[in-house]
């Protein structure tokens, strides 16, 4: 009776003891969750802050032009009496040089990737990888002045365009994207189950084959995000751009002229603004924000709806 | 003597320490214009071997030089473009003239050697308008029957910044053209109809240097240290005159510094037969009544010893220094307006 009495009473403290060590535990579990989500939460708040001060920033010219901010080709901030600033010619080589980047990197990344993940010997695909991150790790203004020294006077000697022009920038970006491209389509590629390309091939499927119907359906929701990763990375390239892009207001004739981004136009004109024209580069810079929102709302969607047909 | 009387001793010693040292080697800062920053920055070398006192620039253009000695965040701003009169007594700032220069077309056109082409300011206005589109256009021709011309098309390179040196520039081309002051007008920055933009002087040399057929503007230094092409301009007596120290002086002998309240002056299209039409003055803005009186006081005997001793250097880099006449002027206007202990 006295044993038993006794080994309850060690079990009773043993478990004390284990409940006390819990509680420990949790308390540390709930000091860890609330300083994840604090951390999380303060993106939030900061994403909101800087929201705000770009519309406060950018109300004056947001009340002097509304709409019409994004139909004026027009930029003058000296105009006599009232100066008149548009947003059109910016955001239309915003748009030009990015798309235009994309448009050659996206075939050439996806074409590095596939060689890389399914045809390259393997004595290649270490040098190559090692290129492409490389390429990746290059400053922004070293592409610039290899843009400005280099490939603008090489595209001038053929008549494409002057050394400085919309094509030159878009050339110079497609460059700056390639490696995000290469490299996510590359480690999405990676995730392919071999079963379903050994399967393949064992019907008899060549390597286009393979790729065309098999690697690429299955990755496709990863490719999008890359390509989208890139598209927002083209859209905010600021240093390169301003080196190469010609720095002019007009709207541009044609894609070997020389047009400006919203960041280039930022970028050169912030120091010595004033008044509406610093609330219009302003108001630029949110344009360029929104923009970037609508193109990674735009991804998510494209890539629900991809989900919702490949579960269908 | 105890462990706590020794402490604050060391302690006391430490804080004199500190506080001495920045009184005695200050640094004095200042921010604007990009077109004197060779001079400003090779006086401060010899300034610094001399007194131990450095000066910190900012070599960030005029505009934001301007808005810097505002926010009081610098001793004292440099501008290009004069502030008017009535803002220098809104702002209770206190401007002089520091030093003069010119500004040159340069262009990078195969075969043409410097000073090899001229041209008047009719034409030059309509290059950068973009009426005139071609080397060999007729205008270009005629003033240059001897120059063989490329049928290429003309680059236009200019500032996409705002810049004094475009102030300049602009008021030169709309004193010559009509055209120009109604459709472009006069201003740090303005509407340009044709060319492609690079920042600061710097910038514009190297834009031009790098393309063929271009033409741009600079201040006459930028253009020598980048072993650019610069063109001659004919003048308002219809001289042909080439940009040296002496036609930028022969310009600058016009000037009537002493009946120009705030030393506001521009000294674009001056007469003269020497005179080099687009030639500048640069200014420098300080308060009148400094919050930090021994700043402003270590910045204007910086001034003083480069009005002094720095002609020499200012003339090795084809600036103009200011007269000796009009130094006195200056002078006086520091004991009048400006507060320093």
């Amino acid at each position: 009776m006295t044993d038993m009495a006794m080994t309850s009473h060690a079990a009773s403290a043993a478990s004390a003891e284990r409940a006390a060590v819990l509680q420990k535990l949790r308390g540390g579990d709930t000091v860890f969750y609330w300083m994840t989500r604090i951390a999380a939460v303060s993106v939030l708040g900061l994403l909101g802050a800087i929201m705000i001060s770009l519309i406060i920033g950018a109300w004056p010219a947001l009340t002097e032009y509304g709409l019409r901010f994004l139909t004026t080709a027009r930029w003058a901030p000296n105009a006599m009496p009232d100066p008149v600033l548009g947003g059109l010619s910016p955001l239309v080589g915003t748009l030009i040089t990015s798309f235009v980047a994309l448009l050659i990197a996206v075939p050439v990344g996806l074409g590095i990737a596939i060689f890389l993940t399914e045809l390259c010997p393997p004595r290649l695909m270490r040098p190559i990888s090692v290129a492409i991150e490389m390429l990746a790790g290059i400053p922004s203004i070293i592409y610039g002045m290899w843009g400005f020294f280099v490939l603008g006077p090489f595209l001038a000697d053929r008549g494409l365009g002057g050394n400085l022009s919309l094509f030159n920038a878009s050339l110079i970006l497609a460059i700056m994207v390639l490696p995000f491209i290469t490299a996510i389509s590359r480690d999405v590629f990676a995730t392919v189950p071999p079963v379903l390309k050994e399967a393949a091939y064992g019907v008899g499927c060549t390597t286009w084959e393979v790729v065309r119907n098999v690697v690429l359906p299955y990755t496709r929701v990863g490719l999008i995000g890359g390509v989208m990763l890139a598209l927002g990375r083209a859209l905010g390239e600021t240093m390169a751009v301003t080196f190469v892009v010609g720095n002019s207001f007009r709207l541009p004739t044609s894609l070997f002229s020389p047009g400006t981004t919203i960041s280039a136009a930022i970028a050169s004109e912030f120091a010595e603004s004033a008044d509406l024209h610093q609330s219009a580069l302003i108001l630029l810079g949110l344009l360029l924000f929104v923009l970037t929102f609508c193109v990674l709302a735009a991804a998510r969607l494209m890539l629900a709806r991809l989900a919702k047909k490949a579960g269908a | 003597m105890s462990f706590l009387s020794r402490m604050s001793g060391i302690v006391a010693t430490a804080a004199l320490v500190s506080l001495a040292q920045p009184a005695a080697a200050a640094d004095i800062s200042g921010a604007g214009a990009t077109f004197p920053f060779p001079i400003y920055a090779k006086w401060a070398d010899a300034y610094k071997k001399e007194t131990g006192i450095g000066l910190n620039y900012q070599s960030i253009g005029s505009g934001a030089g301007i808005k810097q000695i505002l926010a009081k965040t610098v001793t004292f701003g440099a501008t290009d473009a004069p502030m008017a009169f009535k803002d220098l007594q809104k702002n209770g700032l206190v401007q002089f003239p520091m030093v003069m220069g010119g500004i040159v077309p340069v262009i990078n056109v195969e075969g043409v050697k410097p000073g090899e082409l001229v041209l008047d300011g009719t034409t030059l206005a309509n290059i950068f308008l973009g009426k005139v589109t071609k080397w060999d256009d007729a205008a270009i021709k005629k003033l240059n029957p001897n120059v063989n011309l490329p049928s290429a098309g003309i680059n236009v390179i200019r500032r996409s910044d705002g810049s004094g040196t475009t102030f300049n520039f602009t008021d030169y081309l709309s004193k010559v053209s009509p055209e120009w002051q109604t459709k472009v007008g006069v201003n740090a920055a303005v509407e340009w109809p044709v060319g492609v933009g690079a920042k600061g002087n710097d910038g514009v040399a190297g834009n031009v240097g790098q393309t063929k057929n271009s033409i741009g503007y600079v201040e006459y230094a930028f253009a020598k240290q980048n072993k650019l092409t610069h063109t001659d301009l004919i003048n308002k007596d219809g001289k042909r005159v080439s940009p040296t120290l002496k036609s930028f002086q022969a310009a600058a002998a016009n000037a009537d510094w002493a009946n120009a309240p705030g030393f506001v002056q521009i000294l674009t299209d001056q007469k003269g037969a020497e005179s080099w039409p687009i030639t500048a003055a640069t200014f420098i803005l300080v308060y009148g009544n400094p919050a930090d009186k021994a700043a402003t006081g270590d910045a204007l005997k910086f001034f003083a010893w480069a009005f002094e001793k720095g002609d020499a250097m200012a003339e090795e880099l084809d600036y103009i220094p200011m007269p000796n006449n009009v130094v006195q002027l200056i002078k006086a206007t520091w004991a009048k307006d400006v507060k320093t202990n």
